[in-house]
């Protein structure tokens, strides 16, 4: 991983890569589009195919950005890897319940949890 | 609709450019405005969300992000709501024929989740005239 991440940091647990978001509201555009070429950047160029989001500082999300991680999942299960969302706050996660995007997604309640899961 | 009974403390009317940055520093002092009065953390969060998608509507697909069109922006608050009413240039839009997002055949495709989380967050969201005006209302929960 030589290249620089400007919207998340990275670090690793095992083969688990964990990604920690940089910024508290991922909301504007041009940061929804890079933080997803980050991401996506991380399992077709790094090959990383355990992966964790950590939300712990996410205090906000657009559904744009729901669709990047849609996306991301989708590359994910292409390259045969595992994602996991862990440290949700309640609101967040109010909108993967509405949208059931909790269906999608394999959302754990803390590190720890998600850790143990893979 | 008890219009003409609400006792509004605050309002704010603007024609806004057609950029998110301008939203967004609309949006900014209105969810101030919500801590300032000291609304609950997850009924801003609410507001926060509906009336971001909402720009975002109005901007990047009822105006087509077109930069020589504008977006009107009210804002309306009392002690016990907040209403927000958004038009765009756009000709509009018929939110009944959308497709629902949480199908499972939908469910992993990356758009198409806004008007429900709208929907969801506030007490109220109308489309109006030809689906490029909506209004939305959320009750203040405590």
């Amino acid at each position: 991983m030589t290249t620089a991440y400007r919207h998340v940091d990275l670090s690793q647990v095992g083969d688990v890569t964990v990604v920690r978001f940089r910024d508290d509201k991922i909301i504007e555009d041009i940061n929804i589009q890079e933080l997803g070429q980050e991401l996506f950047r991380l399992v077709e160029a790094d090959g990383c195919e355990q992966l964790l989001l950590d939300f712990s500082s996410v205090d906000f999300l657009s559904s744009a950005a729901l669709g990047k991680l849609i996306t991301l999942d989708k590359k994910m299960k292409a390259h045969g890897g595992t994602l996991k969302l862990s440290n949700i706050r309640p609101e967040i996660y109010e909108v993967f319940a509405i949208t059931k995007l909790n269906r999608l997604f394999d959302i754990r309640k803390d590190e720890a949890e998600a850790l143990a899961a893979f | 609709m008890p219009t003409s009974e609400e006792k509004w403390t605050w309002q704010c009317d603007q024609k806004i450019p057609n950029n998110a940055v301008a939203g967004r520093r609309l949006l900014d002092d209105v969810l101030r405005r919500l801590e300032c009065l000291h609304w609950n953390r997850s009924d801003i969060f609410g507001v926060h969300l509906a009336v971001d998608e909402a720009l975002v509507n109005a901007i990047a697909h009822g105006n087509g992000s077109d930069a020589s069109k504008h977006v009107q922006f009210s804002c309306r608050i009392s002690p016990r709501k907040i209403r927000v009413e958004i038009t765009d240039e756009g000709s509009g839009f018929d939110p009944d024929a959308l497709p629902d997002p949480t199908t499972p055949d939908r469910l992993e495709c990356p758009s198409g989740r806004g008007v429900m989380l709208m929907r969801a967050f506030m007490s109220r969201v109308e489309f109006q005239e030809r689906g490029n005006h909506v209004v939305l209302e959320k009750s203040r929960s405590s």
